[in-house]
């Protein structure tokens, strides 16, 4: 058709998501949960690599040798990398937290390090050290990951790194950590500046320039990082919402208006009902009602129910909903009724379309189901219809609402429900 | 003198369709499958009626109503479309469309439909008032302009009504009132869906987050 030409663009943006799948072929670089023994620093690289765990382990601890690099490498990144998802697949105990007893272990093994240094005489003394380890305390105390990585959570807590301090302050709130984190930063800085004033007067600025740059990393870096790597995030989704924007244009214009044109062509009735149950249910997709969430709300529960009657009866049925509540056992009550004045009407007024109107008001909810067929005379009631009437009447009565039929001969019938909601 | 219409779809098999329908009891001056195509050939025509379809490259029907009814106001617009999105359908009647139906519409209704909005009357489906009845409803916070932010309690009768699938002549039938009264509250309502600045109108249209 005309329009396949035109939408021409939309067709290779849709390629767009098989692109990005195809990079991520190689996982991101993210903590492990699984293969972990300190953060998952090693288990996530080896992952992102795609070599053994163990190898990037001992490449960590040889390069700690070299003047603390290593170690200092685990800690940024244990800093920086975003802990994965927890998978659905993996089952939730394999993932711990590192205990006590772990905790405990860590800090042996950094005392251990620090005297290794010393005694290997690689330390750099402990005039120019200690500033340093109290910087990086701060950083740690600034810097702790938040225990959720989703955003909108603004509590940052140290949970992640489990660290002694937690006692001290009682995580959750941040602007104590905030507070204590900057002050040893500062300290730091102050204490390795005053340290060092016995080096040559001319060297003195400029060191106190790196010093002043390095406390600003330390204090604003992380963060500067955050932002970054939300920017990117945000604009990947953004990207993929733009990318489900234009399949649903192009959608639109091509098999909805097809599946328009067929209900408008003289095929039989049953391909007409088809097609519209397609149209029906493509609709609901691209307008982000997904098909297995309906029944969740009132406006859902409805649409579907008018989908079902219309595959079974081939009839038409005009579904118009204001307003929308969550489904709860009084909606799935009226849901029921309407349905059964519904299929009532489908098969008794002879009409082929049906109208439903449903309106959630604060305290009630209306029903209203019309057809335009022949109506009857209420004086002159079918066995049968008068039994189905009264199930729906019995039904609505039961839940303290109300049921009223409205018929006359040649004006079609209007079966009204009301039902009280249920207080909240 | 028959109804002079102008069809306005991308889609050459539907106006073609549309065209073989409604030839018999209308007269079809022109039609035009793009919102450039469409603009000149509509003003060249001057039909009485133009059938507009929503969803167009270029800015849609929205588009074209602008466009002409800024040289030839007294041309009117019944926008004729397959998506049901409330945006769209709020969306187009705010540009000055004078009702809504969608594809499915049988021929017969379409046909008097047309001749309903060539003699001045809306054409208000009952998607199109339950869309209406969503977007009025509730309080408003603090009305503008009470005359054109709410509703009157007549014209919600009148719109729910048509909403549970009341022809017009039905509604009057059901509430005693003449048919032109029905017509002139409909009118009404219309006349505020495209007036009134009522925030809600835009605030609903997003919440929905409809494409």
């Amino acid at each position: 058709m005309a329009d396949v030409r035109a939408r021409g663009p939309s067709v290779t943006a849709g390629a767009r998501p098989v692109a990005a799948d195809a990079r991520a072929v190689r996982p991101r670089l993210q903590r492990s949960r699984s293969d972990r023994l300190i953060g998952g620093v090693a288990g996530g690289i080896a992952r992102h690599l795609g070599i053994d765990s163990v190898a990037v382990r001992l490449a960590f601890i040889v390069l700690s040798f070299a003047l603390g690099f290593g170690a200092v490498c685990y800690v940024l990144l244990w800093l920086l990398a975003p802990l994965e998802e927890p998978s659905a697949v993996q089952p939730a105990t394999e993932f711990r937290a590192p205990g006590r007893r772990l905790m405990g272990g860590l800090v042996l093994m950094a005392i251990g390090l620090i005297l290794l240094l010393w005694i290997t005489g690689l330390w750099f003394g402990g005039e120019q050290g200690w500033p340093l380890v109290l910087a990086a305390i701060g950083f740690a105390v600034l810097w702790a990951r938040r225990g959720d990585e989703r955003r909108g959570g603004s509590r940052w807590t140290l949970s992640q790194l489990g660290s002694p301090l937690e006692s001290v302050v009682t995580g959750q709130v941040s602007l104590p950590r905030i507070a204590i984190g900057s002050l040893l930063i500062v300290i730091g800085m102050g204490v390795f500046l005053a340290a060092n004033t016995s080096l040559a007067a001319a060297g003195n600025v400029l060191l106190a320039m790196i010093v002043a740059i390095g406390g600003a990393a330390l204090l604003a870096g992380p963060w500067v990082w955050n932002m970054g790597r939300q920017l990117v995030e945000e604009r990947s989704s953004r990207v993929r919402s733009e990318a489900r924007a234009e399949m649903a244009a192009h959608l639109h214009d091509s098999v909805l208006q097809t599946l328009a044109l067929i209900q408008r062509s003289a095929a039989p009735r049953e391909m007409a009902s088809l097609a519209r149950t397609q149209e029906r249910e493509l609709r609901a997709w691209l307008y982000g009602r997904a098909p297995d969430v309906s029944g969740v709300r009132l406006r859902d529960a409805i649409d579907a129910m008018a989908g079902r009657l219309e595959r079974q009866h081939q009839v038409r049925v005009e579904a118009v909903v204001v307003g929308d509540a969550e489904m709860d056992d009084q909606l799935r009550a009226l849901v029921g009724a309407v349905s059964e004045a519904v299929a009532n009407a489908a098969r008794h007024s002879g009409s082929t379309a049906i109208s439903v109107y449903v309106e959630v008001e604060a305290d009630a909810v209306s029903a209203f189901v019309r057809d335009q067929g022949g109506g009857f005379d209420p004086d002159a009631v079918p066995a049968d219809r008068r039994g189905i009437a009264d199930s729906i009447i019995g039904r609505m009565e039961r839940r303290g609402g109300s049921a009223a039929v409205h018929s006359r001969l040649g004006a079609g019938t209007e079966v009204v429900l009301r039902l009280p909601r249920k207080p909240a | 003198m028959s109804t002079r219409v102008f069809v306005v779809d991308d889609h050459e098999l539907f106006r073609s369709g549309v065209r073989s329908e409604l030839g018999h009891d209308l007269r079809i001056v022109g039609d035009a499958g793009s919102v450039d195509e469409a603009v000149p050939a509509i003003l060249a025509s001057s039909p009485d009626v133009v059938l507009l379809d929503v969803h167009m490259a270029g800015g849609g029907g929205r588009a074209v109503i602008e466009a002409v009814r800024s040289q030839q106001p007294s041309i009117r617009f019944l926008a004729l479309s397959v998506s049901d999105a409330a945006e769209d359908v709020i969306g187009i009647i705010r540009a000055g469309a004078r009702g809504y139906v969608t594809k499915s519409i049988s021929a017969e209704e379409l046909t008097s439909a047309v001749r309903r909005i060539h003699e001045g009357d809306s054409v208000f489906s009952p998607r199109l008032a339950g869309f209406v009845l969503d977007a009025f409803a509730g309080e408003a916070p603090q009305p503008m302009d009470p005359e054109l932010d709410l509703l009157s309690r007549r014209e919600r009768e009148v719109l729910r009504y048509i909403a549970r699938g009341y022809a017009y002549k039905e509604v009057a039938h059901e509430l005693h009132i003449s048919v032109k009264t029905v017509e002139t509250h409909v009118s009404a309502v219309l006349r505020k869906l495209q007036l009134s600045s009522r925030y809600e109108l835009t605030r609903w249209a997003a919440d929905r987050r409809l494409v």
